[in-house]
């Protein structure tokens, strides 16, 4: 989950002439393939619920797959599919949202959260700092006083 | 009959919550009658709603369609626990579940509830009855589980395929019992803001609620995960859904309020912060049962909505969690902070779990909702993916998990960190000479795998190094040592085993991400692959028929590196009722690996078969087992059983106004 660099081998065994849909979309040349596979990993599948068209068995995908892969071996970079593939479909087929004026604010969150909690303990830690430990409830300082008195009375 | 009889239970059960729920909120300064009258009526709405809820069990296991709900979820051929399952299946179903465990929550409170002062009894059974009142209301009105049909139909009209698992009869059931238990904290929250009632006391009645659900929880989300990766058929185990996300946000709040009710407990201390958790943990286990069925997300999990309940949900979502931000707003700045402590101690080592679990919390959030706000604002429609999450998220429990080891040997109030870092110095080197060794050894160029790693190594040995240090081991003889380690409370074994937990969790996932392997090919029965050194060999490829499907069956003989082999048999199904393809993978596991093998689709004369090598997948699950093993040994405790040991005198006299 949190390093979705996935390492992959991918071992071919052509056993037939035939290809078959899944792997005759793979590419003969490892490091292309695995550049495939990590733009893929990013890709929405457009048909589907969350899931990456790497991840996907619909129609869609595949022929996303496959596009990506075209590019790919026409000698695109990782940026050039990419940006290829928004052209087409839009930014919403971006997992990773890019950076920009809409997105600052996801982009952000989490460190100006991260900051105002921080601010938040220091503020509070001051001010319980002012007011000084912990004093005495009102019916403690009633009790305290009636006791007092108590002593005082004899 | 007895379809009549449950709905009539249901809406008996609702009559009695609204009166409970008002009397309780509203004289609940009557004391003792009140709450001997609203503990009876939290054990009758229990026992109203388990009928209603057995009486649609029933005509599920009877298959007696006339009941729309099983005409339209289930079917005569379905084996009997799919049957059962099946109850909850569906929105109204789950409904009912739902209402079920939030009525036992509020009878075990009545039950188990007896020492607590009577006005703080009252307030938490009427905020309870409240909660039911509004559920069972919501289930009653917008999502009837009891509507006849007339004619009824011969057969049904199944339950989704995917569904049909053992997954449905543990997931859904262990999930909710989390997400209800909160409610109990939500009650309390309520029944303090209310009466101005907030102590130490306070939280040792809280802690006991918030470590079960929580325990329930941690629980139905790895149930739910583990149930992902077998049955959708390609390995997946966490994808950022939403609804994930919906769980996840819960788990992480009401993480944060376990520790931070730990710190009210022994210290006094934050107490508003545990209130305001409180709150916001249960309202996250609504947003997590309920967004979902307001339409306003789409998800594999999302039931059939339709928009006049989206609105009605929203609506109660909206008074629930609004009354009682509004109600925080008000009473809040009334109760007295207590409890002084030194920056570093194990208050502020707590404080900084707290400080990163909501900063999660809210970035989970964020990237949930953003892409609706964003849509519903500017038009503009953008994706928030696991890639975003994986790196936020990961940016987020980085420094968490590097701190987390230094808490539980921080003493209460002012600490050493030097001293704490020294008893941690041996660990820590042997923490990153193995990431260091592992990392070398898979030869990987991936610079965050070594992190992981050690980050991993890290908090399993930190959990460790707890256990140690309090046993003194190997500075005293190892006799008194080891009755010493006997000697330890359960909450302390507790916490290192937890911490151990999360190591465990984190190793696995990091294992996994990093040395995953693949094989996608094509075979023919009598043809053989490889993968991770071992040979997958396509024996025989068959159809069958099984009770309510029909397969197309791949049996495959693995040998493994070390020689030993295994018969898998890989099924693509096709259900009858509702002509949906599933697949159900073969998985062979190899200690704590797996190896994952899925039968793809049929082409020309061959076959696509998709192979995954998951090293150590294991341990992500086995993380989770052993967090909530920590959790229930923490329920077991001493001074948990015993029940808060504030006579009820003290408390009276204790009580902060």
């Amino acid at each position: 989950m949190i390093f979705r660099a996935l390492v992959l081998s991918l071992v071919l065994a052509l056993s037939s002439a035939a290809l078959a849909v899944g792997p005759d979309e793979v590419l003969a040349d490892p490091a292309l393939e695995q550049r495939a596979r990590d733009i893929s990993a990013g890709l929405r599948c457009l048909v589907c619920q969350n899931q990456s068209i790497d991840d996907s068995d619909a129609d869609l995908a595949r022929d996303l797959r496959i596009l990506v892969r075209e590019r790919l071996v026409a000698g695109d970079t990782n940026a050039q599919v990419e940006q290829y593939v928004v052209d087409r479909y839009g930014e919403y087929v971006l997992l990773n949202p890019r950076l920009g004026a809409h997105t600052i604010l996801l982009w952000t969150a989490a460190p100006i959260l991260l900051l105002i909690g921080l601010v938040a303990l220091v503020f509070a830690r001051r001010r319980h700092h002012s007011s000084g430990p912990e004093g005495l409830s009102e019916d403690e300082a009633a009790a305290l006083e009636a006791l007092k008195r108590g002593r005082d009375a004899p | 009959m007895s379809i009549e009889l449950g709905h009539f239970a249901l809406v008996l059960a609702f009559a009695i919550s609204v009166v409970s729920a008002v009397g309780g909120l509203t004289l609940w300064r009557r004391g003792e009658r009140l709450s001997a009258v609203l503990g009876q009526a939290a054990v009758l709405q229990f026992v109203l709603v388990a009928l209603a809820f057995l009486a649609v069990v029933h005509a599920f296991v009877v298959s007696d369609f006339s009941l729309a709900l099983a005409a339209n979820h289930s079917h005569s051929l379905k084996p009997l626990i799919f049957k059962i399952s099946g109850v909850w299946g569906n929105h109204e179903g789950s409904m009912l579940l739902w209402v079920l465990i939030l009525v036992l929550f509020g009878a075990l409170v009545a039950a188990f509830g007896r020492s607590l002062p009577s006005d703080l009894s009252n307030l938490v059974l009427g905020t309870q009855s409240l909660l039911t009142a509004a559920f069972s209301g919501f289930t009653l009105f917008t999502s009837n589980p009891f509507v006849r049909l007339s004619p009824a139909p011969l057969e049904g009209g199944d339950l989704n395929p995917v569904l049909q698992d053992i997954g449905l009869a543990i997931h859904p059931p262990l999930l909710y019992a989390g997400y209800v238990g909160f409610s109990i904290c939500f009650s309390f929250a309520i029944a303090a803001l209310v009466s101005g009632r907030i102590d130490q006391a306070w939280a040792r009645w809280v802690r006991p609620w918030t470590m079960l659900s929580w325990t329930f929880l941690t629980l139905g989300i790895a149930m739910g995960s583990y149930w992902a990766y077998y049955e959708l058929g390609w390995g997946g185990w966490w994808f950022w859904d939403p609804v994930e996300n919906a769980s996840f946000m819960p788990w992480l709040a009401g993480t944060a309020l376990l520790h931070s009710a730990l710190v009210m407990e022994k210290r006094n201390a934050l107490k508003i912060w545990t209130i305001f958790l409180a709150i916001i943990t249960f309202s996250l286990s609504l947003l997590g049962t309920f967004l979902v069925r307001s339409g306003i997300l789409t998800s594999v999990h999302t039931f059939a909505s339709d928009p006049t309940r989206g609105l009605v949900i929203l609506t109660i979502l909206a008074l629930l969690i609004g009354g009682a931000f509004l109600l925080f707003a008000i009473r809040s700045p009334a109760l007295r902070q207590g409890g002084l402590f030194a920056p570093i101690s194990r208050e502020g080592a707590l404080i900084l779990n707290n400080l990163f679990l909501a900063t999660a919390v809210g970035a989970v959030l964020v990237g949930t909702l953003y892409p609706l706000l964003l849509d519903a604002l500017t038009g503009t429609t953008i994706s928030v993916g696991a890639p975003f999450f994986n790196f936020t998220f990961g940016a987020l429990m980085a420094p968490l998990l590097l701190v987390l080891p230094f808490g539980p040997l921080l003493a209460w109030k002012r600490a050493d960190l030097v001293a704490a870092g020294q008893r941690l110095m041996g660990f820590a080197a042997l923490a990153i000479f193995l990431a260091i060794l592992i990392s070398a050894l898979a030869g990987n160029s991936i610079s965050l795998v070594p992190i992981g790693l050690l980050l991993g190594f890290w908090v399993s040995f930190g959990a460790v190094a707890e256990v140690i240090e309090r046993s003194r081991l190997g500075r005293i003889p190892l006799a008194e040592s080891l009755r010493r380690l006997a000697g330890l409370s359960r909450s302390i074994w507790s916490t290192a085993i937890g911490h151990l937990g999360l190591g465990l969790t984190v190793l696995g996932i990091v294992s996994v991400s990093a040395w995953e392997t693949e094989l996608v090919t094509t075979l023919n029965p009598g043809e053989s692959a490889e993968l991770a050194g071992s040979n997958i060999a396509f024996d025989s490829f068959e159809q069958s028929e099984g009770a309510n499907y029909l397969a197309d069956a791949g049996r495959f003989t693995v040998t493994a590196p070390d020689g030993g082999t295994a018969e898998l048999v890989a099924e693509r199904r096709t259900y009858v009722a509702s002509g949906m393809p599933t697949t159900e993978a073969a998985i062979q596991t190899y200690g704590l690996s797996q190896l994952y093998l899925q039968l793809g689709e049929p082409l020309d004369d061959t076959h696509v078969v998709r192979v995954w090598h998951k090293p150590y997948i294991l341990l992500i699950w086995l993380g989770t087992l052993v967090m909530a093993v920590a959790g229930v040994l923490s329920l077991t405790d001493r001074r948990i059983r015993l029940g808060a040991p504030q006579s009820r005198q003290k408390l009276s006299l204790g009580a902060t106004r």
